[in-house]
């Protein structure tokens, strides 16, 4: 059978064998764990509590009154340390909550309901909120939005991502092996919520455990949904690249899935709806890979949303002598990290430690427009013009070329035989359009 | 400070030691206790070196420049040889001196413009070595020097050097030559043997033209023909060219619609008329054809990005040379063609940008 996929993209060495036979391990709370406030996509979040309050794990800590948002909640049961600003994996320091543990565990758990199929969809997406869920691929957008679509939106088809195409990540994987039937449950609330009766499970086919456990169970439950493997190519987890692969449809420029009747959610949102909904548990921890060749022992860890991450490495017996780089999230996209303080987010799926065997520190030519970019690029456009233009300052020509629809999935720059950083310029010419556009509209009012 | 190993990781701390990093490095406790270091600084992390903090991605495809280069210049050894085994030692001579003279001429650049050193990178062998293919064999040394250092000067350098030129500099240091020293450019030899004295003679294209005379296929193909030094023997350029379009380094698309384009309008005029004009095949084999199309027009720098931009470039080559070698007053066209291509590339990227990813159908909906 031909594996349906989508054009263009690369191949980048995959290196998931460190970790993708290792079972998730629970980690057990961490002594002070830094909760940020802001881990999602939209309004950030107040702090609810004071210094010296005590918190049960699974209390909210921090909302927000603002739709496009999601709550905080307390990881572990213990004392509020200090509200301030800490390491934040994504870069600056940023505002958090220091709870430090201390006496036994306590829960608060979320609003119960009995059978979730005769609950009102209103009440569903309300426990969803409550729960904190966002979408935990890494985009961090809130699940109860993305789950309630505006009125003129018609969505026929469920797309449930497990895809994991950065290399190094496994955590979706295992959490497909191992919680098959929770992935699945949450799958169906959402399609339910959704009103949604086509359902779509994206794998890649390097995963033939996880594609067959879940095959296996879709049949035996009896859920209409179709496990659809594809073939090897990053950036397949991408959401307009996985709706292409799996439906062949492309989301027009500049609108969302919802705009071809789709929506798309990841595996790891899945399994946590279903915990929000069935055991009342906000989304206080998440799996996250700890792998990389610099990692002595590379698992795959249940952890506490806010652990620091050299707890995660301490539980992964430390460091081999020679690491080079530390990043969350996989190689492609991922964030390199310059303090081990920094905490888990939600939008955690891995945490990378590279020894100096796999980073190079390469020199950099002049671009000779071999074209390699234009070739690697899933959004088809042209990166080393947009690259060339954000250089030169030209913000007016950056939208001829399409720049808002580049998705920075790095392929440009891994392609680059020059190693030109096109990604990064492409970044910073997307914030010098910005800036012209919002000049224009200045001048012009 | 023995608990003191909780691991900033060593920039962070140069740049901002800020007061609630160390008090925390009190606070915390590590289970995982390595015995303490001399250096304060080395906890986590024991080597001395720094850890990287650099942007996404944080991989790399295989690819570089000078492995570019040298992969063209790799798929030229095939004509390199060919080209020692007809000529001799005058194109052994011709292609060291020019290789040689190009690198000079690039160090001399680099150092005047204080730029970084970039004779390493290749890209002034192979000008140098694709002059010195594009030359007769018994081209006088000086010259071939003299050529090599205007490619590199005035094709290349003068731009900014590597990738900001927009002629191939190895066919503007031809075209230079060819202006300057017409006749020496048209004097050839034809290919010696074993001891027997070099012979001068026509090249299969000058007969064609002003002779009337057409030459067989056979040896078009091996190229025991007269010509420039690389460009008699076909064979060999086609494997070369084939490893080149095999490991993507030359797009396909080039070579593909140049050759098409002069068989098929080479072919229809043959069609018409194949008295006067000459069978196709000829057309393919005979003059810098095959060398052009696999290995100059091809040059990445030189040649469109887009996918629509490389079919138009190659077919505007193609009508070009047809026309200058069937009614222009030279018998060869290929450098001209390649060179006035060259000069459209700029436009060809700008005009030919392909559709991205969803905009067809937002066209649609506009509709």
């Amino acid at each position: 059978m031909k594996l349906s996929t989508f054009k263009k993209g690369l191949h980048p060495e995959d290196y998931k064998h460190f970790s993708a036979g290792r079972a998730i391990e629970v980690l057990p709370p961490a002594e002070d764990v830094y909760i940020p406030l802001l881990q999602h996509i939209g309004a950030p979040c107040e702090a609810l509590v004071q210094k010296g309050d005590r918190v049960k794990t699974g209390q909210i800590i921090a909302n927000s009154n603002a739709y496009v948002s999601a709550p905080v909640h307390a990881s572990i049961t213990g004392v509020v340390k200090d509200i301030d600003k800490y390491y934040h994996p994504l870069g600056r320091r940023a505002e958090m909550i220091h709870i430090q543990r201390e006496g036994e565990e306590e829960w608060e758990y979320l609003e119960k309901v009995k059978d979730w199929k005769w609950t009102p969809k209103s009440k569903l997406l309300e426990i969803i909120r409550n729960a904190g869920i966002v979408g935990l691929g890494g985009a961090t957008f809130p699940t109860h939005v993305k789950l309630d679509p505006p009125d003129d939106k018609s969505i026929d088809s469920f797309i449930l991502n497990g895809v994991e195409c950065e290399p190094y990540l496994t955590a979706d994987d295992r959490l497909m092996i191992e919680h098959t039937d929770r992935i699945l449950l949450g799958m169906a609330m959402m399609m339910h919520i959704l009103d949604v009766h086509k359902g779509y499970i994206g794998i890649e086919n390097n995963k033939p455990e996880a594609i067959a456990r879940m095959q296996k169970r879709v049949v035996e439950q009896g859920y209409p949904f179709k496990v659809v493997p594809l073939k090897v190519k990053y950036p397949q987890g991408a959401e307009k690249m996985l709706i292409y692969s799996v439906l062949k449809r492309k989301v027009p420029a500049g609108k969302l899935p919802m705009d071809v009747g789709v929506v798309v959610n990841n595996v790891g949102t899945a399994y946590a709806v279903a915990e929000a909904i069935i055991d009342a548990k906000p989304l206080v921890q998440r799996v996250i890979t700890v792998t990389g060749d610099g990692v002595k022992t590379p698992k795959n860890l249940m952890a506490r949303i806010g652990t620091p991450f050299k707890d995660l490495f301490n539980a992964c017996e430390g460091f081999k002598d020679d690491v080079k780089e530390v990043f969350m999230g996989g190689p492609m996209m991922g964030m390199t990290q310059y303090h081990l303080e920094s905490p888990v987010v939600k939008g955690s799926s891995g945490i990378v430690a590279v020894s100096s065997d796999l980073v190079e520190e390469l020199a950099t030519f002049p671009c000779i427009r071999c074209g390699s970019c234009v070739k690697a690029c899933p959004m088809n456009l042209m990166p080393l013009r947009l690259s060339a233009l954000s250089q030169a300052n030209r913000p007016e020509s950056l939208a001829d070329f399409g720049i808002s629809n580049c998705i920075e999935c790095g392929c440009c720059a891994f392609a680059c035989p020059a190693n030109i950083p096109l990604v990064q310029w492409i970044r910073v010419g997307k914030l010098r359009f910005r800036d012209y556009t919002a000049k224009l509209a200045k001048e012009v009012s | 400070m023995t608990e003191d190993r909780s691991v900033p990781l060593e920039e962070k701390q140069q740049t901002s030691p800020s007061v609630d990093t160390e008090k925390k490095d009190k606070e915390v406790k590590n289970p995982e206790t390595p015995a303490p270091k001399k250096d304060p600084r080395s906890r986590l992390f024991r080597s001395s070196r720094m850890t990287i903090v650099a942007p996404a991605p944080h991989a790399k495809g295989k690819g570089s420049v000078p492995k570019v280069m040298y992969i063209v210049i790799a798929a030229l050894l095939p004509a390199v040889i060919a080209s020692i085994f007809f000529f001799g030692t005058a194109a052994m001579v011709t292609i060291m001196v020019a290789i040689f003279s190009a690198m000079v001429a690039e160090f001399a650049c680099n150092k005047i413009m204080k730029t970084g050193l970039t004779i390493d990178d290749g890209s002034a062998i192979l000008t140098g070595l694709l002059i010195a293919l594009t030359l007769p064999p018994s081209f006088p040394i000086l010259l071939t020097a003299l050529g090599s250092v205007v490619a590199i000067v005035f094709g290349k350098q003068v731009f900014g050097g590597l990738g900001a030129n927009i002629f191939n500099p190895a066919l503007i240091g031809r075209a230079f030559l060819q202006a300057s020293f017409p006749v020496k450019m048209t004097t050839w030899t034809l290919p010696a043997f074993a001891g027997a004295d070099a012979v001068s003679g026509a090249t299969p294209l000058g007969l064609m033209k002003f002779e009337g005379i057409s030459t067989q296929l056979k040896p078009l193909l091996i190229g025991n023909i007269g010509g420039c030094i690389g460009e008699t023997s076909a064979i060999a350029l086609l494997a070369g060219g084939l490893i080149l379009v095999i490991l993507r380094v030359a797009d396909w698309r080039i070579p593909l619609s140049y050759l098409g384009t002069v068989f098929l309008f080479g072919g229809a005029l043959w069609l018409i008329n194949p008295d006067i004009y000459p069978h196709p095949l000829f057309m393919l084999l005979s003059g810098g054809l095959i060398l052009g199309a696999f290995f100059m027009a091809t040059d990445m720098v030189t040649s469109p990005v887009t996918p629509l931009g490389t079919w138009i470039y190659g077919v505007g080559m193609g009508l070009i040379l047809v026309v200058i070698r069937l009614w222009g007053g030279l018998p060869e066209g290929v450098m001209y063609s390649i060179l006035f291509m060259n000069g459209l590339v700029p436009l060809l990227n700008r005009w030919t940008r392909p559709k991205y990813f969803g905009e067809i159908q937002e066209e649609k909906k506009k509709q």
